[in-house]
């Protein structure tokens, strides 16, 4: 899918970060769609302090809007390095006016031109930005791909929004050989995720001790059938309803001495009525 | 310059790249010890150094220097270093008529505008002389250290002009180096500052980032060096994309290690 990108039309976000870069994937990516490249060269002298004649009026954001007004029928991809240049020098609603511009000039009712499909690809460095310049230029876009990686594998996590489709979301491997040609890969590779070997054995750690720790198969046995003493099993219930006789309540034997006074009603022989 | 190091980011001052932007970053603790081996790694390798210091004075620099075997007033009488002083020259500018272009004229305007004196500067001390013979091998622009711009009043934005402009100029058309250093305050209201780095991190292709310890202050290990290449993930992945060591500094040279192998504990 990272392949045919651009063949949907519409704004293409590409969301990078310092960890994992992008201006390589997009430039695989131009390779792979460009038929006739035309390149605006706004590196060397983005803000004309050289005050050449050479410099196109409006800077590139002027030149971004002449697309806009070309005629050419044929299909065009726009690819923009980048986004967070224009963002940081532009207020984000005029770039996304822009934006939305170009990416919609193939719907637009009045031309008398039928006017083929527009793509952007846009490259997005994250972190510059906040929430919400992030948020808009990703309402924006029909196509979002989220630059991520692991161990040296970078990952392109892509989020597709069609309409009246729903959003398809898919993870794609990829690397990018010297020559900026795309390889797509099925995941991150084996040999870079380590592995506990699983042949070592787990160690006994009571073999080698001055005691013993093991149990013969008979005090297993002895262990397993032990009751514990206060735990209340069906038997100590039956035991305590039913009385066995020889089991009954101790006995006191008693001789009444001479001095005994057994009156039950002073038997401590104290109340002096 | 530190051996050690050379070795860990895998060059010399012989066979050093060509055209890149190397991005020194530190955060908790001090990292001018970057600054300084690479001001020793580029003077070694024959370089033209343009070295703009905002933040230390030249005698700061030379005697540091001497340790690691330059010398800078040497250097500069011979043409191989362009110095610009930041902390003398500031005094300057006020002392200066106004129709010759100072580097720091933006300290005299009250609406912090852009730093082209500060490019047209730098571009002047670095363009090839026509002189017949190359005497220097590839420029090199040094800055220690870029977030004193942000506290004199530049907005971020102009300072990241500043850099693609100079990278346009020196990386991509005289085919020469950049070490920028921006310190990382690591405060989450400084959002001036997280845009500056973030932005000079996007145009670099190596960083290198010092961190003090999470756990504090270690006298046998000062801090973790962090080292980012920035390069396209390739199929066949020969060199690692990042790598992680515990440094400490020494008198004349810095000891790296694995983390958790200082040779204090082991």
């Amino acid at each position: 899918m990272l392949d045919s990108l651009l063949s949907f039309g519409g704004l293409v976000l590409l969301r990078d970060s310092v960890e994992w870069e992008g201006r390589s994937l997009l430039k695989a990516l131009v390779k792979k769609s460009a038929l006739w490249l035309v390149y605006h060269d706004f590196f060397r002298d983005p803000l004309n302090w050289s005050k050449t004649e050479e410099a196109l009026p409006g800077g590139p954001l002027g030149a971004l809007r002449a697309i806009c007004k070309r005629t050419d029928p044929g299909p065009i991809t726009i690819a923009l390095d980048s986004l967070s240049w224009l963002l940081l020098h532009l207020p984000c609603t005029t770039l996304c006016q822009a934006l939305h511009a170009v990416s919609h000039q193939d719907s637009c009712p009045g031309d008398s031109f039928p006017v083929g499909k527009v793509s952007v690809l846009g490259l997005l460095h994250e972190e510059l930005h906040g929430p919400g310049p992030v948020g808009a230029l990703s309402s924006l876009a029909q196509t979002e791909v989220t630059l991520g990686g692991t161990k040296g594998q970078a990952s392109a996590h892509i989020l597709c929004r069609r309409p009246r489709q729903r959003p398809t979301d898919q993870t794609q491997w990829f690397s990018i050989f010297p020559d900026f040609s795309l390889d797509l890969q099925e995941g991150p590779s084996v040999e870079s995720q380590p592995y506990s070997d699983p042949h070592i054995p787990p160690v006994d750690p009571t073999t080698h001790l001055t005691f013993n720790l093991h149990l013969s198969k008979k005090e297993r046995e002895a262990k397993d059938s032990l009751i514990l003493p206060f735990q209340f099993s069906s038997e100590k219930q039956q035991a305590l309803l039913r009385p066995r006789p020889g089991q009954a309540t101790s006995h006191i034997f008693y001789e009444p001495d001479a001095y005994d006074d057994l009156d039950q009603e002073d038997p401590d022989d104290d109340l002096d009525i | 310059m530190f051996v050690e190091l050379n070795n860990l980011l895998n060059t010399t001052p012989d066979r050093a790249e060509q055209g890149k932007l190397t991005l020194l970053c530190d955060a908790k603790t001090d990292g001018s010890f970057l600054v300084h081996h690479f001001l020793s790694f580029y003077l070694k390798a024959n370089c033209k150094v343009c070295f703009v210091a905002l933040f230390q004075s030249f005698s700061h620099y030379n005697i540091v220097g001497q340790k690691l075997g330059v010398n800078l007033t040497v250097a500069r009488e011979r043409g191989q270093l362009v110095f610009l002083e930041g902390l003398k020259s500031s005094v300057d500018v006020f002392f200066q008529t106004q129709e010759e272009p100072h580097p720091l004229q933006f300290l005299r305007e009250a609406n912090a505008g852009n730093l082209k004196p500060l490019f047209e500067f730098v571009r002047e001390a670095l363009k090839p002389v026509d002189s017949g013979e190359a005497r220097w091998t590839y420029p090199v622009l040094l800055v220690d250290d870029l977030s004193v711009l942000l506290s004199l009043g530049m907005g971020a934005v102009a300072v990241l002009d500043f850099i693609h402009y100079c990278r346009a100029t020196v990386c991509w058309e005289l085919k020469g180096n950049m070490v920028i250093l921006v310190h990382d305050s690591g405060d989450v209201e400084d959002e001036e500052n997280d845009i500056l780095l973030n932005g000079v991190s996007h145009q670099s292709h190596l960083i290198l980032r010092a961190e003090g310890l999470a756990t504090g202050f270690c006298r046998d290990v000062h801090g973790q060096l962090r080292i980012l290449w920035r390069r396209p993930s390739q199929p066949t992945a020969q060199r690692d994309q990042s790598l992680t060591y515990q440094y400490k500094i020494q008198d004349k040279s810095v000891s790296f290690f694995a983390k958790g192998m200082s040779p204090a504990v082991l």
